[in-house]
This record gives C-alpha cells, structure tokens and sequence, in this order.
C-alpha cells in the first residue's frame, strides 16, 4: 500500500495553533478566525461540498495529531447522543445564539452604551482578564471588543474539543462541530436528490 | 480477490468530517457532496482504519454480502 503525499494543506494545523498563539499578544489578530468561520460557509454554498472540514480545518488536523500520533486520546467510542441530529443542531443553534450575542454586545460598544471590557468569556460563563493584548486606542473599540467575543468564542470551542478528545476518539469535536453541521446542512440541501 | 470484510456507512450519523477518508489506506472511501461518506466496496479491505477514526462511530466492519462483489 502506498503512503498518502502530503499537501500543504495538510499542515494546517500550524495555523491553528498559531491563531490562538497570535491572540495572546494583541487580540486584534482573532480577527483572522473569521477565515474559518467564512471560508467553509463560502465553500459549501458555491461548491456545495465540505472540502474545508476534509482538507482545510487546521482544528480537526490539530486533534488528529494530539489524540492520535501524540497519544493524548483514550480512543473510547464517542457516546452516540453527541452524533445524532437532535445535539448536534441543538449545539449549532446555541452556538449561533452566543455568537448573535457577541455580536450585539460589539453592537453595544460601537454604539457607546457600555464600554469596552479587556476580558474574555471561557464557555461563555468564566470571565478572564486578557487586558495585556490590547492597548487601548490601538482601533476603535468596537474591533477590539469583537476581538475579545470571538477569541473567547474560538477559544471556548477549542477547549471543548480538547476535552473530548481526551475522553473519546480524537476527532470526537468534528461529530458536533457547529460549523460543520452548518456546512453539512447546506450541502444536504443543494444536493437534495442524493440525500 | 476481495477480502472476506468490508466497511459500511450509516449516512444518517455520518459528519462527513473526512477522517476516514484520510486514513483509509486504499483511497476506498469518499466524502460523497459533502452529505456522507460513501466506499468503494470493491477498493474496501475491511481493515477498519476508518471505523476506528470515526467519531460519529457510523462505520462498522461486517462480512462482506454478495451484493458487494457485483
């Protein structure tokens, strides 16, 4: 059997790791992230296909060498409830709910009625200082506060992954990843009389 | 000759994530429209790589049926 040729897409994973490294120095770089929220979106509604989740998603690459080659999963089967449709369009559907609010407190800034907070929400509850990132003035301050939503949004959703990787197979993020049951759904739609 | 076992999909739980298709070893497995995954049963070894990726778990590894050698 023949080894597969690596691609350059196949080191995505550098990138992955890199955001969230980017965004420890100056929180304006978590606006890189909407790459990866446009990108699949754009590629499944032109192409109709999920060629971002099979070769580009730098997370999904990130878990296979953690949980595989690194040997940081247990490899337990993932529990069959995160797969079936009712969780995973729940998940997606809070999911978009907590971005709808991330974006309507980044309204809130730009329109002045509350003011910038130099912090940052782990699964959307834990509030953490990340004020050494952003000085204020360096942008307006409706950037930087969408700055510090998506980075917490990103980073929550990282930590998620994290977590069942340790627990279950390491790709277990990918059965209920919001973005690609998004992606899937649109695909489903445009190829309706195959599915 | 085909193997004895051979992989199958169920597409209703399937992601369509990708994973077996990157560590299927005969290139016998396609992401199919971004709906499912789908195999080659005649490319398929029944190795069960790409069951053991799976994180939906929606590939087992069964006897290969007459059907699949047609």
């Amino acid at each position: 059997m023949k080894t597969k040729k690596k691609r350059w897409y196949d080191y995505l994973w550098i990138w992955s790791m890199l955001y969230f490294a980017l965004g420890f120095f100056n929180i304006l770089f978590a606006w890189l992230g909407m790459i990866d929220f446009l990108l699949p979106l754009a590629i499944a509604l032109i192409g109709g296909n999920k060629w971002f989740c099979n070769h580009l998603c730098g997370r999904g690459q990130l878990f296979s060498l953690l949980g595989g080659r690194l040997g940081c999963s247990r490899g337990k089967p993932t529990p069959r409830w995160m797969s079936m449709k009712w969780f995973r369009y729940g998940f997606l559907v809070f999911f978009l709910a907590m971005f709808g609010t991330m974006v309507f407190q980044t309204y809130l800034v730009f329109a002045g009625v509350n003011s910038l907070k130099e912090a940052i929400k782990l699964f959307w509850t834990i509030r953490v200082p990340w004020d050494w990132t952003y000085t204020v003035g360096m942008a307006p301050d409706w950037i930087a506060q969408f700055s510090f939503g998506f980075y917490s949004l990103m980073l929550t959703s990282l930590l998620l992954g994290l977590i069942v990787m340790v627990f279950f197979k390491p790709r277990t993020w990918c059965a209920f990843c919001p973005m690609g049951t998004m992606t899937q759904g649109i695909c489903k739609l445009k190829n309706k009389e195959h599915t | 000759m085909l193997s004895k076992k051979v992989a199958r999909f169920e597409q209703s739980v399937c992601a369509a994530c990708g994973a077996c298709v990157k560590e299927c070893p005969r290139s016998a497995v396609a992401i199919f429209k971004g709906c499912y995954a789908a195999v080659a049963a005649e490319q398929c070894v029944g190795c069960g790589k790409c069951a053991k990726i799976c994180p939906t778990g929606c590939i087992v590894i069964e006897e290969r049926r007459n059907e699949d050698e047609n």
